[in-house]
């Protein structure tokens, strides 16, 4: 395992007057893979949230990429954003533009030529399945071409993280395994992926395909459960 | 932020979907806008010509009135003449004939009145340059003229020339407003529409567009709009004004209202100025509402 690429010490976060997280630590070194697994209101999607910048902490450090997300301001964050591809269980898109446009949008906005990146667009889109519906718009898309085109857009930035939220939420089995096999080619081309769940199938199906490590984040808490679930 | 808004990105543009209403009601605004304030300047302008003109023309101007009983009046305007001609800063002094003082009564006593009839003064017209001192010769006219009353005009022109500079400064203040409330409309559009995009903002950030960036396609947008808003409401506004405009040599406040000459240039800057307002109200909204929406 290489250095670390997420690191969270002594973490608590507050909403609302109530502390969600009383000191969470934990360390994800690179090119790993791991399930964020806990039940519902748990704060796995807040933890996420502070892993990419969303959310800061209101105590202890997050650093990503050896980064503390308190020393950046929001251009930072964002600049920091662009190495971490996030897939959400409510996939949002801009729905005005096609799928190909969507998933392009990364490089849009951080100023990279749309045009140089065209054969790794078409690409992508063939990795997903979904080079018929390049030119369609995301309304027409059901839910596990949503979340197909949503990893195809968090990738198309070679990011070195993965976080994907509840990604297999709103989608049928078959397509929950697709999605695995592609997270888990993702891995072993080097990325780090952290997969938030409550679909404890999907963590043991992943046992097959990745080396995977599982941490249980319950009463505020974060455990490491190992990969002997 | 304001300083990077204008960079050039065509693809930036494209990220903020279209918003066919707030559109048309930014254009719209701003063209009512620079249509009014095209009006204000000329107001404005019209109303600094005129006061120039009162300051200037009748700072050069004077009149003595001679009173003196019919059998007296031709030697007391005589005698006026010859210290007129004698006295310092006076360019030139000239009795107005019966028929020029008949015209001056006409509009009150109809065109057949017969000055022979009424006691009318005489008047002398008297034109100064700056050397020219009413005082002294008041002084003068005391002494040797005892029927002369001088009046250099300063008591009736003070007034009008405060009021046309009022009127200037209301042309001015009110063309101030107007860009004022250019920037509160812009602002509330621009307001709408990022509270109406949340979700694109949302969208933005997660793939790492940076504030900035988002503003920028909020920004260039409006400014944009509130441009060719204000280039058509600037030249119809400059339409309507050649239109109804008055270029004569004698033209008044109403009638001289509009541009002269190298005035017209003013409404060239006028969209520029209208969108530069635009720029920085919809900059400062986009950042105040994008830190909102942190």
């Amino acid at each position: 395992m290489g250095p670390r690429v997420i690191e969270l010490e002594d973490v608590c976060y507050s909403y609302g007057g109530d502390q969600l997280f009383a000191g969470i630590s934990a360390k994800l070194p690179d090119g790993s893979f791991h399930f964020l697994t806990g039940p519902s209101g748990a704060g796995k999607t807040t933890l996420l949230k502070l892993c990419y910048g969303a959310l800061r902490p209101t105590q202890g450090a997050l650093k990503v990429f050896g980064t503390p997300f308190q020393s950046l301001d929001r251009d930072g964050v964002a600049k920091l954003r662009r190495r971490v591809g996030v897939v959400h269980q409510d996939v949002q898109f801009l729905d005005h533009l096609t799928v190909w446009d969507n998933v392009a949008l990364p490089l849009t906005v951080s100023g990279r030529s749309v045009e140089a990146a065209e054969r790794d667009i078409t690409e992508l889109l063939a990795w997903v399945g979904l080079t018929d519906r390049a030119r369609g718009h995301p309304p027409e898309l059901s839910g596990g071409e949503r979340q197909r085109a949503a990893l195809a857009r968090a990738v198309i930035m070679s990011p070195d993280i993965i976080l994907a939220d509840e990604p297999t939420g709103n989608i049928d089995w078959d397509m929950s395994q697709r999605l695995l096999d592609l997270l888990s080619e993702l891995n072993r081309m080097g990325k780090t992926i952290v997969i938030a769940t409550h679909d404890m199938s999907l963590v043991r199906a992943a046992k097959a395909q990745v080396q995977s490590r599982v941490l249980r984040l319950v009463n505020g808490q974060l455990h490491q459960a190992g990969a002997d679930l | 932020m304001i300083g990077g808004l204008w960079a050039p990105d065509a693809q930036a543009d494209r990220v903020v979907p279209p918003s066919g209403a707030n559109a048309r009601l930014t254009l719209f605004a701003s063209a009512v806008m620079a249509f009014l304030a095209v009006f204000s300047v000329a107001l404005a302008l019209a109303a600094a010509r005129l006061a120039d003109r009162w300051e200037s023309e009748m700072a050069q101007s004077a009149t003595l009135r001679i009173v003196a009983p019919a059998e007296q009046m031709d030697e007391q305007t005589a005698l006026a003449m010859d210290l007129l001609r004698t006295t310092g800063g006076v360019d030139n002094a000239r009795a107005l004939s019966t028929a020029e003082q008949q015209a001056l009564l006409a509009p009150w006593f109809g065109a057949d009145l017969s000055l022979d009839a009424l006691p009318v003064p005489q008047l002398i017209e008297i034109r100064t340059d700056a050397d020219f001192d009413a005082a002294g010769l008041r002084l003068r006219l005391a002494g040797e003229v005892p029927g002369a009353v001088l009046d250099d005009h300063g008591r009736w022109r003070a007034p009008l020339i405060r009021a046309a500079n009022r009127l200037r400064w209301l042309g001015w203040g009110t063309a101030g407003l107007i860009l004022a409330t250019v920037a509160a409309i812009v602002t509330l559009a621009a307001n709408a529409s990022l509270a109406a995009n949340a979700q694109v903002i949302a969208v933005l950030r997660l793939v790492g567009a940076t504030d900035t960036y988002i503003a920028r396609a909020f920004v260039r947008r409006f400014t944009l709009r509130t441009l060719i808003g204000a280039s058509g409401g600037a030249v119809l506004g400059g339409t309507a004004i050649a239109m109804i405009s008055d270029r004569g040599e004698n033209a008044g406040l109403l009638t001289g209202f509009g541009f002269q000459g190298l005035e017209w240039a003013m409404l060239f800057p006028l969209p520029l100025v209208t969108a530069a307002v635009a720029l920085v109200a919809t900059g400062l909204a986009a950042d105040r509402a994008l830190k909102g929406l942190s």
